[in-house]
């Protein structure tokens, strides 16, 4: 028995890599869904945040991200198109990856086409500029000198949803979903304190601890963090819509939730081994 | 017909009644130069009257040079605040608001005047200023020290300690020595930090005859890389060792940089990886291929998020600014050591005030003065 | 001399940043700046393009170590180049389809390795081989369950216990490290602005 146990403390990794696989498919291959409970936290406060703009509201938002994050942040991006084109608050769209304008421009197209807004009047996108923070500062001063034209290179100056907005705090909010640098410090840094305009966000699980400090000071209003964060945003939407469109991560989250607990089962089982090993040498001094 | 005209009249007149000129509906109107700029900028500000009819909008004039008034911007109602941008130093601009109901304007209010100039001193600025010339005189101090000789203690960092043993073990066994300076360009500071410990980990391989191996993520960052590792050959006395394909641009797409690597790694088998700079969430796909080509791994990041995967994969892991200390560290430079002494002071200074602020925060809440210190604290760490 | 003008730029371009923050009629020059260094920042993908270009060209003509993979790397690059350039980005062109078809699973499955990663990485190093490393075991898997609806089900203030944890002890460390690092960071910047680091010019201090 003793061996046994000291063996499971050095199982091949790839066991552990098949285990993990199957914990991921199985629950997306028999669609399990449990579910999402909604509760307080830097999810409610964003989606809260929204919820009390009025329709009409202009806001800026930031597809910060790539395709490799596109699983976590993409359904973000949609939920957050719907809860803002359903209150008619219109989208002013931009990116500081370069790929993230074509998943932004992906999700706005089609929740603008489920919902009947139109763009240049509800929403635009703006497009993608290098610069990172260097941009957000310019933007500060004039959108136009950095964004003459939008995506599809026609002039932003007399679209209707550019309307009384030339600078960064014309805003009611900025929306930064992001994947790394540049991406929400610089938001929060150079918009956020500079124009004193609220900060909103969506990143990746891994990066959301390091965010906690600006909700703690109110630099950021709100927080979706992983697939947790979009599956709540997601559930928060479609609590108050009749027929808003399905998301993704939801689904997601029985098998995030099943892959948690395989970790944690590996951990309880490293963890017998290693303290049964270190018995066994105690015993031999 | 008559019955319509006398119903149209008195609408009108009801209409002209329950509206208001702009005298009453806007009880207050100010305008003043727009603080904390560099010209050219008044800031407009009003409140409407409670008791009024708030107006359908509201249009800003500004006078002109002859007289006349010219609308400037077309307001919302309620809004109380309006910045005119690119005016003149100097001159004097006047403004009146004219308020519209029913697409007929309404008597103007009150004319207001000001100048606008531009400002020398952020005036929301002046507590962080006064902070960052502590904290340069502080670190100054410390560098004239270091430069007149005086022992700084600097305590042991074991991950740098370990980078001779690294590149021991590496020449031992035959195998290179993988350098990953992050995924970031030379505008990111911790790049910077990275390409100063290539140096010093250059200058090791150099000594010891080890084959150094640098894939970039940057094009700009394997440019400087060369350079770097060129001067330590050089320096080394080992000109003919250096190899300038060993220093390569993959790709700038994170995750196709992550493959190239993993690629090298299980190819080349490196007997030591040094994982130093800005990383993101390949860091773990990079320190796990690493472990399992058997390497010893010595990473180092600010990044928060990717320090845990750094210290559950790597053997050492220097941690935030124990990898802006490297430099001073494996050099031994007395000028480097004094600015890490000072930074430290200065580190010191910002624990007090924190926990000065706590106390007089919490104390506050109960008594005032307490409260105006903290206060006071908030006011100079604040930045606008 | 060699040093002298890079030392120049990087003192002045430094101070002009300083000073453009604190004195707001000096607004101009930093805007100036920061318009150079996009400009800078746009011509150095270029830079990088033609850098790799020069790289996989010269690895196939001198049948360097695994040439064989640069003429790949060279007709995926021409590939997403000369249909972005010529047929445009719009989507349903076929650079959108590349795009769309292998760019984003490419990455996405890059990504997804991390779940396997990190499984085998917290098998093999999360050990309780002290009080404190059992602390943080525990505290791992309350923020585990807590950030999944599992938890909730189980007991249902797990995720009050999580948010807790990431809210009050999770903060404090993670501003440790940021002013630790941000000292680091402004330390680092006085020693370049003032020529005192040198290093990273490449040549000797």
């Amino acid at each position: 028995m003793a061996k046994f146990i000291e063996k499971l403390g050095t199982v091949d990794r790839r066991v552990i890599f098949l285990l993990m696989a199957l914990a991921v498919i199985l629950p997306l291959a028999f669609r399990m869904n449990l579910p999402i409970p909604i509760e307080e936290g830097p999810s409610k406060d964003l989606y809260d945040a929204i919820e009390a703009l009025p329709p009409g509201s202009r806001v800026l938002l930031s597809f910060d991200y790539d395709p490799s994050t596109m699983p976590e942040l993409q359904p973000m991006a949609v939920a957050l198109a719907q809860h803002l084109m359903t209150k008619d608050i219109k989208i002013v769209s931009m990116a500081l990856w370069p790929m993230g304008v074509s998943l932004g421009n992906e999700a706005l197209t089609m929740v603008g086409d489920s919902l009947g807004r139109e763009e240049y009047v509800d929403w635009v996108n703006l497009g993608y500029k290098t610069g990172g923070g260097v941009l957000i500062v310019r933007m500060g001063s004039n959108i136009q000198t950095v964004f003459p034209n939008d995506y599809d290179g026609n002039p932003i100056a007399d679209m209707p949803v550019m309307e009384g907005v030339n600078k960064l705090g014309d805003f009611d909010m900025i929306i930064s979903l992001s994947a790394g640098d540049p991406g929400i410090p610089a938001w929060v840094m150079m918009a956020g304190d500079r124009f004193n305009i609220p900060i909103g966000g969506g990143c990746t699980a891994v990066s959301a601890p390091q965010f906690y400090p600006y909700l703690g000071t109110g630099q950021m209003v709100g927080l979706l963090g992983g697939l947790k964060g979009a599956a709540d945003y997601e559930t928060m939407v479609r609590l108050e819509e009749d027929d808003a469109a399905p998301g993704t991560a939801t689904p997601g989250m029985a098998a995030q939730s099943v892959a948690h607990l395989v970790i944690m089962l590996f951990i309880i089982i490293g963890n017998i081994a290693y303290l049964s090993t270190r018995q066994k040498k105690g015993g031999l001094r | 017909m008559m019955k319509t005209l006398v119903v149209l009249s008195l609408l009108l007149t009801a209409g002209g009644a329950l509206a208001q000129g702009g005298e009453g509906l806007i009880e207050c109107f100010t305008a003043q130069d727009a603080p904390n700029d560099a010209g050219g900028g008044i800031d407009l500000v009003w409140t409407l009257s409670l008791d009024a009819v708030p107006p359908d909008s509201i249009v800003l004039e500004r006078k002109d040079g002859d007289g006349g008034w010219h609308s400037i911007a077309a307001l919302a109602p309620l809004s109380g605040r309006k910045t005119d941008n690119e005016l003149e130093n100097g001159v004097e601009y006047s403004y009146r608001l004219v308020p519209y109901y029913g697409g007929i304007a309404q008597e103007p209010s009150a004319e207001v005047s000001a100048v606008p100039g531009k400002q020398w001193i952020h005036s929301g600025r002046v507590g962080m200023l006064v902070i960052l010339t502590l904290i340069c005189i502080i670190i100054m101090y410390f560098i004239e020290q270091g430069k007149r000789g005086k022992e700084l203690f600097i305590r042991r960092i074991a991950g740098l300690t370990a980078v001779e043993d690294a590149v021991g073990r590496a020449t031992e066994m035959g195998r290179p020595v993988l350098y990953i300076p992050g995924i970031m360009d030379m505008d990111d500071i911790q790049t910077i930090a990275s390409m100063v410990i290539l140096g010093r980990v250059a200058a090791r391989t150099a000594e010891y005859g080890s084959p150094l191996v640098v894939p970039t993520c940057r094009s700009v960052v394997m440019s400087v890389a060369q350079e770097v590792v060129k001067a330590s050959y050089i320096q080394a006395g080992r000109p003919d060792a250096f190899i300038k394909e060993n220093i390569s641009y993959l790709t700038d797409d994170q995750f196709g940089y992550a493959a190239g690597v993993d690629g090298i790694m299980v190819r080349e088998r490196p007997a030591a990886i040094f994982m130093l700079g800005t990383f993101y969430a390949e860091s773990l796909i990079l320190a796990e291929t690493g472990r399992s080509v058997g390497a010893i791994q010595i990473a180092g990041t600010a990044m928060p998020s990717q320090i845990p995967f750094f210290v559950a994969a790597c053997d050492y892991t220097l941690i935030g600014e124990e990898l802006f200390a490297a430099s001073a560290y494996l050099s031994k430079e007395p000028k480097l050591l004094g600015s890490l002494r000072g930074q430290d002071v200065a580190k010191l200074f910002f624990m007090v005030v924190i926990t000065l602020g706590v106390i007089a925060a919490t104390v506050g809440e109960a008594w005032e003065p307490a409260a105006r210190v903290a206060e006071f604290l908030r006011t100079i760490t604040n930045v606008e | 001399m060699r040093l002298a003008i890079p030392l120049t730029i990087t003192f002045v371009a430094g101070m002009i940043m300083i000073l453009q923050f604190f004195v707001p009629a000096t607004q101009s020059l930093g805007e100036s700046l920061q318009e150079w260094y996009m400009i800078v920042a746009s011509f150095a993908i270029f830079l990088g393009a033609m850098n790799l270009i020069t790289v996989h060209v010269h690895k196939i003509r001198f049948r360097a170590k695994n040439w064989k993979y640069s003429p790949v790397t060279i007709a995926g690059f021409a590939a997403m180049v000369l249909t972005g350039l010529f047929m445009g980005i719009e989507t349903g062109r076929p650079f959108d389809f590349m795009f769309t078809t292998m760019m984003v699973p490419m990455g996405a499955t890059m990504f997804s390795l991390l779940a396997f990663f990190v499984a085998s990485a917290a098998f093999r190093a999360f050990r309780a081989s002290n009080w404190r490393a059992t602390l943080l075991l525990a505290s791992a898997f309350i923020v585990m369950l807590g950030r999944v609806p599992i938890g909730s089900m189980i007991w249902n203030r797990i995720p009050l216990v999580s948010e807790w944890i990431m809210q009050v002890p999770n903060l404090a460390g993670q501003r440790a490290v940021m002013i630790g690092a941000a000292m680091g960071m402004v330390a680092t910047s006085l020693r370049m602005i003032f020529g005192i680091e040198r290093s990273y010019l490449g040549g000797t201090d």
